[in-house]
């Protein structure tokens, strides 16, 4: 019996130590992987005669560049495709990674030292977080300095970090837009407004013809209510000025400040006015439980005028409806108050961060700051849906109207660029409070109760 | 219905069999009413849902799935872009890798709870019932706690063993980490559901086992294995549903190997522009999971009835 014993204890010790053996003996250390080797292939390519910044890498052939990103498929698909050029100029492979729930699991996952090579932030507050987590590292030289190049200083701010440059910024899409019927307009010969007054007495206008002039809907599953604070944002930034929209962002003046209700009272006269609202889908409290992506059909059979919406609804259009000056719906710039004091434009965008130093890492992040991937992206997304604040970037390769619109918005010398807000808020108000209190405020709750409710949920740290 | 027979009915109503009787005693037209109007209530939005994958996205879109009665148009549109290879919205591929995740996944658990279960029911060892609290108490865990730490492990082991998890090439394709999470997380339940089961079968059977001689390792392959088949069916059902629908462990887990679940997800394209597709994708992950529940509910009601009736 006791012989039996020892027996079976000696054979188990000896399991283990050979399957410790065995997998210390798998465990291999990434160190090539920081070298630099061999010329770059791109030297003999004429394609890649605009990124010699890449040379400096030599021959990536062989390595793996995992880039975990927001941007599912469709959309996701055309970003592969515009890595083809960079595969072909280093050798290096991408790993394109996309998720629906990249906010939340980039943090999982830095936090868990389980680290892509590149991922695209779609936040500035996402942003900082990441950093704060000490797992994102500073771009190389060249990134700057094509960031200094190609992007207006709004743009470089909202990648920087403490004062720590980290992030250079990728897409962008353009928040001020209202969607009209051209067709509808210039058979009621209605004229697209230049400032927000006349925005206010077409509203009437039409209103009094008897079509309903503004449709809206603020549903949009777990982040419902966003659409809502893209209008108290806009308005925001038309009365009171990009320097205390960036004071309301940082927290300087609280949430209820009088500005912000004024704002807020402001788009009430449009969102909040039952002859203004809702064509074709009910009345105030229907924009609620309308769906965003849902909302602006009604302006194809004539019920409604007008919606104001991000660019990217372009997607949302059934398929076959013509986009464009001369189709069945486009965009106007959503005017300003004062056109005197510039156009604010109110957007969102990507930035790149890196999480190592190697080589190949390095060079791609390059490359995506050039203005050659910039039209390249273009080139590769034949169906439209994408434009980059990237002063490089030659607007004829856009082939969608709007996104030609988007660009020529954002690349207008008078436009005062600003992240959206509630991107920009800590994520507890600007993916929390800030979404459910515009439901409420929709469904009847009133201006004050709105804003001291969001302001009272701002983290006190 | 008629499964169960109350031994009274008999004795009480000597002129209609036994089994009549119990059907007389259990039914109810009210009840049987009330019963049918549930099953329609539950059943009508995933009838919807099935209707809708069949309809063109602009229908979809635009009217409700009752909408077919009036203007019936029709269209495998959404299968062809879930189902066909050329598509970029293809699953067949998250098809497979939800399959291979599955499958190990439901059989490592049950493979050692069972002889967890059996350990902690028939053998005598030091701190047995400790032990076996312990286990019972890390039910209460939740699995968000252990996401970040568990990843730090796989990423960084102790003692210089082999990353399981993340890099260029992980090992098995990276789903050791996918197989052991969800192992992991499975446990404690399935012990201790597998212990309550064994702990039923009589004591006389182990004991007159031992008189003939069987030791630990016959008596668990020759008697407990084939006693527990409900109990492990029961199980095996629940966690393969578990595993099939999960989210959360592939999301964190299973970078690599992207199940159903994640494609459904993003399937509605980064600003939800393409959610009649979901119909479509809804149904091709369901298929599978209700094969396997209907081919396994007899064993599944048995598992759960288990040890509540005594002789």
């Amino acid at each position: 019996m006791r012989a039996r014993k020892t027996r079976r204890g000696a054979a188990v010790a000896a399991v283990v130590a050979s399957a410790a053996l065995v997998l210390a003996g798998c465990a291999s250390s990434d160190d090539d992987s920081s070298k630099v080797s061999g010329t770059w292939p791109g030297a003999k390519l004429s394609e890649c005669s605009g990124l010699s910044q890449l040379s400096q890498y030599g021959d990536l052939t062989g390595k793996t560049i995992e880039a975990y990103t927001s941007i599912t498929a469709p959309e996701g698909d055309a970003q592969v495709r515009s890595y083809a050029l960079f595969e072909k100029c280093t050798g290096a492979k991408i790993k394109y990674n996309a998720n629906k729930d990249f906010e939340k699991n980039v943090l999982v996952r830095a936090q868990g030292n389980d680290l892509p090579d590149v991922a695209y932030v779609p936040q500035p507050g996402l942003l900082k977080q990441l950093v704060d987590t000490g797992t994102v590292v500073k771009p190389p030289k060249d990134v700057e300095t094509n960031v200094d190049k190609f992007w207006s200083t709004d743009w470089k701010n909202y990648g920087t970090v403490d004062g720590t440059f980290y992030a250079a910024p990728l897409g962008a899409n353009v928040k001020s837009f209202v969607w009209y019927s051209p067709s509808m307009f210039q058979k009621n010969g209605w004229k697209i407004p230049t400032t927000w007054a006349d925005m206010m007495t077409l509203t009437a206008q039409i209103q009094k013809s008897g079509t309903t002039p503004w449709c809206a809907g603020f549903e949009s599953g777990d982040a419902s209510g966003w659409p809502g604070t893209d209008w108290l944002e806009e308005v925001m930034l038309r009365t009171a000025g990009p320097d205390v929209y960036d004071q309301w962002v940082a927290h300087k003046i609280p949430f209820n400040d009088p500005q912000v209700s004024k704002a807020l009272d402001q788009v009430g006269e449009i969102l909040k006015n039952p002859k203004y609202v809702n064509g074709g889908i009910g009345d105030v409290k229907s924009i609620a439980g309308t769906a965003f992506g849902d909302a602006g059909l009604p302006i194809l059979k004539n019920k409604c005028a007008m919606m104001q919406m991000a660019g990217f609804y372009a997607a949302n259009w059934p398929k076959g409806t013509k986009v464009g000056p001369d189709g069945d719906v486009y965009a106007f710039y959503e005017p300003t108050v004062d056109p005197s004091k510039g156009s604010p434009v109110e957007g969102g965008g990507e930035f790149v961060v890196a999480f190592n130093h190697n080589p190949a890492t390095e060079a791609f992040q390059t490359y995506l700051s050039t203005d050659v991937w910039a039209n390249e992206k273009a080139k590769a997304t034949p169906d439209g849906g994408w434009v980059s604040a990237n002063k490089g970037l030659d607007v004829t390769n856009l082939t969608s109207p709007i996104d030609q619109l988007s660009a020529k918005t954002l690349a207008d010398p008078k436009a005062v660029f600003r992240f959206d807000a509630s991107d920009s808020m800590p994520g507890a108000v600007g993916s929390g409070t800030f979404w459910k209190e515009m439901i409420n405020w929709i469904s009847g709750q009133s201006t004050k109760d709105t804003l001291d409710n969001i302001e009272a949920s701002w983290p006190s740290s | 219905m008629t499964t169960v027979v109350p031994e009274g009915a008999m004795a009480a109503a000597p002129v209609i069999s036994a089994p009549k009787a119990a059907k007389h005693a259990l039914t109810s037209p009210w009840a049987s009413l009330a019963a049918v109007v549930l099953a329609i209530v539950w059943t009508v939005p995933t009838a919807g849902l099935l209707i809708s994958s069949f309809r063109p996205e602009t229908d979809v879109k635009t009217t409700g799935w009752w909408h077919v009665f009036t203007s019936p148009s029709f269209t495998l549109d959404n299968y062809r872009q879930v189902l066909s290879s050329g598509s970029q919205t293809n699953l067949t591929g998250n098809l497979v890798n939800t399959i291979v995740i599955t499958l190990p996944a439901v059989i490592i658990p049950i493979f050692l709870a069972t002889m967890a279960a059996y350990a902690f029911a028939w053998m005598k060892f030091p701190a047995k019932n400790l032990l076996f609290v312990l286990v019972f108490a890390l039910q209460i865990v939740p699995i968000q706690v252990c996401l970040i730490p568990l990843l730090k492990l796989y990423n960084k082991p102790p003692f210089h063993l082999m990353p399981i998890h993340g890099g260029e090439n992980p090992p098995a394709g990276g789903l050791y980490s996918v197989w052991l999470s969800h192992t992991i997380f499975a446990l404690p339940l399935a012990i201790f559901l597998l212990h309550n089961f064994m702990r039923e079968i009589p004591g006389e059977l182990i004991e007159s086992a031992r008189v003939d001689g069987a030791g630990h390792v016959q008596i668990f392959s020759r008697i407990m294995l084939p006693l527990m088949m409900p109990a492990i069916a029961a199980f095996g059902v629940l966690q393969f549903l578990w595993v099939w629908n999960d989210l959360l462990v592939a999301m964190i887990f299973g970078q690599s190997t992207p199940p159903l679940t994640k494609a459904l997800t993003d399937l509605t394209g980064t600003r939800g522009q393409d959610w009649p597709l979901l119909t479509a994708g809804a149904f091709v992950s369901m298929v599978i999971p209700l094969i396997v529940f209907i081919a396994m509910q007899r064993f599944f009601v048995r598992g759960l009835l288990a040890g509540s009736v005594k002789g």
